[in-house]
């Protein structure tokens, strides 16, 4: 709500404070004041005119020329297109060199050959928004309802000297979305006591309550409903004073009686609604659940079919009103209106919110309805506006009210302990201190033995325990005067449990090895989620995602990483080396929330990086990869443990060129290359992928290390070259090796492969070098020829190798 | 001539020709010739023997100095051609030190997940643990835990993506203080923890939207931990990333898990409180959220709000990075365009 700075000193001696330094005080002490509004902001020279004459511009069927009395010594001439003008208006005048909205200029000129010394201005030219003008004036000029001091400048007739407080509140502090909540606030702060006029009415005639009956069939959902008739009133728009309360507010006047609703609104905080007594055909008044699908047309024209949870407000057999959030249009007060009933009530916030949510009706009384209303004043509202009525509307006040519930609920009593105060703040604040700040809520209190025992008034719904009453004395106090210390106590060590240690192992190495880590969504397209992974589980939707591209959880990292790939190739990064450590989704049986595992996967695509003037540049290829993910096996401990497979099951990875990585029998990731099809879909060039199950490494015991000495003995290698079938791999012949090698075989690594017609078709040659070493003497060459021999035999019989 | 007159002359003419040699090669040829068995030296020093007792001392005193001379003027020269050599393979192997070295990898790390591990390492100092916590939440510790009912108008302030009527993305990290608050032994002493993580809201992505991004919850219950001790924690935050001559501001507000709430500004880093574009010409700039927390989070978890109480507070990594950094569009943080990650590789800042 924007709380206009000169209302508000109507109720508040706001002791002339500057209304911008008033906001930064309420901000620090209360609510956040997003900003001071002022409405005259930028506009200059812009002044009010008395129009004498008027006649038609001679060259033009819809301009009119007119003079105008703008406190000169002679009347300037000025031409204006406004249908509605006509002479003794009192109309806004932009003089020659003056200001108007979006900072344009006004210059003295000449339209069609006649002089122009100015324009008149409609409302929207000096700032106003369409949505706030009144309708009368929303296609034309604004015409003052009386005369005003020509020359003068408009802005103070208008409102426009005002400056706007705007309060951003949150949810709890719904009291403030009223003048007299905002004062009590703003007294607080100041040490200033509020004040507000008396409600006096004039009641004659007719007792409300035979006017009109009244029956609510859901009490608990509707605490408070209390009803009031105003007879002959006579519709018209409101005084000057009073729309300009509302169109500060950002409400556009429409009549007196609607006008009234919402200016008491303002004030209270209380929606109210003025229904038109001649429409309501039994005179009757009911508060009931809607009817599944039940048809109603709100004011707006909007048509609707009602929920069962929906409340409304009937004539007895059909609605007239969704309960708190608008009303319809068969009984809105129109110029013919006569008698008005009005209604102030407290509906359940809840069911408020249902309906506001489902028909998306957030207007002026669904918002203060969901946010609470302060009970104690639902009654003075009805009668203020009953006031306002009778005199702006020359209405004539029914007596009493009907009552369809009033259920006030008694004011909370809640104890304060001024130690648990200092205790909780780590201050030292003084009783009387405390006692001064209950003061300035004014907050009712007994000064008891130890503690203080508060009574907390119906319009601060927000406080029902201590803590809240700590809160209300800390910010009034001031944060400001809090002092800076750090928890003492018991010592508490912090560290890094063993998986955050792991994580932080692997992102360090990969960053280390030159791979750019990157963050990508965790949701994604159906396909996209389920893509890379070796046991699709099925996919966790959202109920409602706010787009298809982010509808489901993945359950690996890749498609994440081709995202960012592909996003970089459409920005002319080529040479890509990425990783990504994060979550995946698994869904498991019998259990409601996924198992989120741990996993980093990387890419590489392009030409190798860094690139420079000193190495041959080539393209990422597999051995990158796989290079990179036994790296990473090697610094986690369990490198020695893990096999590659070649694997073909994973649909988007080439099955030529994939292997799944295996740990103590079960698949822990993957590395390959992305397969033809799918790079062909994607647009991508050929891009190589890995990812690891970081949870099951982390769930892989590993041995103390205990140190040995470096051996002292010399090493001896050996190397052989075998000629084999291409189809014998690798893996086979190092695990022949190793099989045949003896205990002092220490490592088998092979430093050459080669294929060629010289070797045979389907043919190619495998060079290794064996490392022997025995720690505790000397290796002869005998020892050393009778193993090879022995590695050799195995290797040719075995594998059909041919020893070269 | 005399013997002496002689060596003269052998003198002269050898180093002379020492001079003269331009090699090692020649050297030695000199030393072999000059000073061998077979040289002149040699051969006037045979003639000693013909000389009186008094001259023989005397020439074959001289005929020594005449041989060390020449031997040590050798050694001379042969220095200088070494000098020589050196200098010449020196200049040989000049090269354009200018050209690039060849490059060692360098990967960066994202500035969000930078920004984490720095917080993470300050409160490690601080003796907190770090937790981790499900991003798949239930609607029990995501909301009902922290004093957020179904029905309370705290839950418009996120909009939350359901997976189920129970189960949904978390919003905030603040299910951990509840999931923390069950699982610590307070006989153990006090509980402090912070949670790095994920969360997710039902947000269009724009420039200052994401729907997912990341939080940070702190959490320290003991028996007597103040508001003063949050904020001096929390100042110790600001300083520690945004600088040492902060300020903080604590400004009342409200989250429905602590009691009483704040919104916590920092004295404008860009431009030291005095108003610029970077703090809407306030000097002050929003950074995060805090409060004592609320006796019924305490009381749900099982912590005796009587007797235990404490701080949370929740800060945005992403909130961070674009402030301090410069960041107008969050989404830049998720498209990982190398071109902006890269920005942030000099990890010292
Ligand atoms: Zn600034």
């Amino acid at each position: 709500m924007k709380i206009s700075y000169q209302w508000l000193s109507q109720f508040v001696d706001l002791k002339q404070i500057e209304p911008q330094k008033l906001a930064d005080q309420v901000s620090v002490t209360g609510i956040e004041v997003a900003s001071v509004i002022a409405p005259d902001a930028g506009l200059k020279k812009i002044v009010v005119g008395h129009i004498l004459a008027t006649r038609p511009h001679p060259n033009s069927d819809h301009l009119t020329l007119c003079q105008v009395d703008i406190g000169a010594e002679e009347p300037v001439q000025i031409v204006c297109g406004a249908p509605n003008v006509a002479a003794d208006q009192y109309v806004i005048v932009a003089l020659p060199g003056s200001r108007i909205a979006n900072n344009e200029k006004i210059k003295r000129g000449k339209m069609r050959g006649e002089a122009s010394e100015g324009m008149i201005c409609a409302l929207q030219e000096i700032g106003f928004s369409d949505s706030v003008v009144p309708k009368e004036y929303l296609h034309g000029i604004y015409v003052f309802p009386e005369a005003k001091p020509v020359g003068q400048p408009v802005f103070s007739f208008l409102g426009m000297d005002d400056r706007l407080l705007d309060f951003d509140i949150t949810p709890n502090r719904a009291d403030t979305l009223g003048m007299h909540g905002a004062a009590y606030e703003v007294g607080a702060m100041i040490h200033e006591k509020p004040r507000f006029p008396e409600v006096n009415l004039n009641e004659s005639g007719a007792k409300s309550s035979d006017l009109i009956k009244v029956s609510v069939a859901e009490p608990e959902l509707v605490p408070q409903y209390l009803l009031k008739v105003v007879e002959n009133i006579t519709i018209k728009p409101s005084p000057l004073w009073l729309q300009i309360r509302l169109w500060n507010n950002g409400i556009r006047p429409i009549n007196n009686v609607v006008d009234v609703t919402n200016y008491v609104m303002l004030e209270y905080g209380q929606p109210l609604h003025a229904y038109d007594y001649d429409q309501l055909s039994s005179k009757q008044i009911g508060v009931r659940l809607a009817q599944a699908d039940e048809p109603f047309v709100t004011l707006d024209g909007e048509e609707w079919h009602l929920r069962p949870s929906d409340l409304v407000i009937t004539d007895g057999a059909k609605p007239v009103g969704v309960a708190g959030v608008m009303g319809g249009l068969n009984s809105e007060v129109t110029d013919q209106t006569q008698t008005v009933v009005l209604e102030a009530a407290v509906f359940d916030p809840t069911s408020i919110r249902k309906t506001a949510q489902w028909t998306n009706l957030h207007t002026e009384a669904s918002t203060r309805f969901e946010k609470g209303i302060n009970a104690a004043d639902v009654e003075t509202a009805l009668r203020r506006a009953s006031q306002l009525l009778a005199d702006l509307a020359g209405g004539q006040v029914c007596e009493g009210i009907a009552i369809g519930n009033q259920q006030v609920r008694q004011p909370l009593q809640v104890q304060l302990d001024p130690a648990r105060v200092n205790h909780v703040l780590g201050t030292q604040i003084s009783r009387q201190e405390m006692l001064a700040i209950l003061q300035d809520l004014q907050f009712d209190y007994q000064d008891q033995a130890d503690k203080i025992l508060v009574t907390v008034p119906l319009r601060r719904w927000d406080i029902s325990i201590e803590a809240d009453l700590i809160e209300e004395i800390a910010r009034l106090y001031g944060y400001d005067k809090l002092p800076s210390t750090l928890p003492t106590g018991i010592q508490t060590k912090g560290s890094f449990n063993r998986r955050q240690q792991l994580i932080r192992t692997v992102r360090k190495n990969l960053l280390a090895h030159g791979l750019d880590e990157v963050i990508s969504y965790s949701l994604l397209t159906e396909p996209q989620a389920v893509a890379f992974t070796h046991t699709p589980k099925p996919a966790i939707k959202l109920a409602w995602p706010m787009t298809q591209d982010h509808a489901y959880l993945r359950q690996n990292l890749i498609s994440g990483l081709l995202l960012d790939l592909q996003y970089n190739l459409a920005h002319q990064q080529n040479d890509v080396a990425i990783f990504e450590q994060g979550n995946v989704f698994q869904t498991v049986d019998n259990q409601n929330q996924p198992k989120e595992v741990p996993m980093v996967a990387a890419l590489w695509s392009g030409q190798v990086k860094p690139t420079s003037w000193l190495t041959k540049t080539r393209q990422y290829d597999f051995y990158d990869a796989k290079g990179e993910v036994v790296n990473l096996l090697t610094v986690l401990g369990v490198a020695d443990q893990v096999q590659f497979v070649a694997d073909d099951t994973i649909a988007q990875l080439h099955p030529g060129r994939t292997a799944k990585i295996i740990l103590a029998d079960q698949v822990i990731g993957f590395v390959g290359e992305i397969h033809p099809n799918e790079q062909q879909a994607l647009a991508l060039p050929v891009t190589y992928v890995m990812q690891l199950d970081l949870l099951a490494i982390l769930n892989t015991e590993l041995p103390t290390i205990v140190s040995e000495s470096a051996a002292k003995y010399p090493a001896v290698e050996r190397d052989v070259a075998l000629i084999l079938d291409q189809n014998i791999s690798n893996a086979q012949v190092v695990a022949l090796v190793k099989e045949n090698g003896g205990k002092y075989l220490t490592d088998v690594s092979i430093f050459d492969v080669f294929a060629g017609e010289k070797i045979g078709h389907h043919k190619r040659s495998l060079a290794y070098r064996l490392h022997f070493q025995d720690p505790a003497a000397t290796l002869q060459d005998e020892q050393i020829n009778k193993v090879m021999l022995k590695v050799t035999s195995a290797l040719t019989e075995n594998l059909k190798a041919q020893v070269r | 001539m005399s013997l002496k007159q002689r060596l003269e002359e052998l003198k002269d003419q050898g180093l002379q020709d020492i001079q003269a040699a331009d090699n090692q090669q020649k050297l030695n040829d000199i030393r072999v010739k000059l000073l061998g068995k077979k040289g002149p030296i040699t051969e006037v020093l045979r003639g000693l023997k013909d000389l009186s007792n008094e001259e023989r001392p005397q020439v074959g005193s001289f005929a020594n100095k005449i041989k060390g001379d020449l031997s040590s003027a050798i050694d001379d020269q042969l220095k200088v051609l070494d000098q020589k050599t050196l200098q010449r393979r020196l200049a040989h192997e000049t090269i354009d030190v200018t050209l690039p070295g060849r490059p060692a990898p360098v990967g960066t790390p994202h500035i969000l997940n930078q920004t984490i591990d720095d917080l993470e390492e300050l409160f490690i100092g601080l003796g907190y643990e770090v937790i981790d916590g499900p991003e798949v939440e239930t609607d029990h510790y995501n909301f009902e835990m922290m004093n957020i009912p179904r029905n309370h108008p705290a839950r418009d302030m996120q909009d939350t993506f359901y997976i189920t009527h129970d189960l949904l993305m978390r919003t905030h990290t603040s299910p951990n203080q509840a999931r923390s608050l069950e699982k610590h032994d307070f006989s153990k002493g006090p509980l402090k923890m912070i949670s790095p993580g994920r969360v997710y809201r039902r947000d269009n992505d724009d420039a200052t939207h994401s729907h997912q991004f990341n939080q940070l919850e702190g959490l320290v219950i003991d028996k007597h931990v103040t508001m003063a001790d949050l904020k001096g924690t929390l100042e110790v935050v600001a300083r520690h990333v945004f600088g040492e001559e902060r300020e903080i501001r604590l400004r009342p507000s409200y989250f429905p898990f602590t009691e009483p709430s704040i919104e916590v500004d920092i004295s404008c880093f860009a431009c030291g409180g005095k108003g610029c574009r970077v703090c809407k010409y306030t000097g002050w700039i929003e950074v995060l959220g805090a409060g004592m927390v609320h006796p019924n989070v305490l009381s749900r978890a099982g912590v005796d709000p009587q007797v235990y109480g404490g701080f949370a507070f929740g800060l945005g990594p992403d909130r961070f990075a674009m402030l301090k950094y410069g960041v107008n569009d969050i989404r830049e943080f998720y498209q990982n365009d190398l071109r902006f990650l890269h920005q942030f590789q000099r990890e010292v800042k």
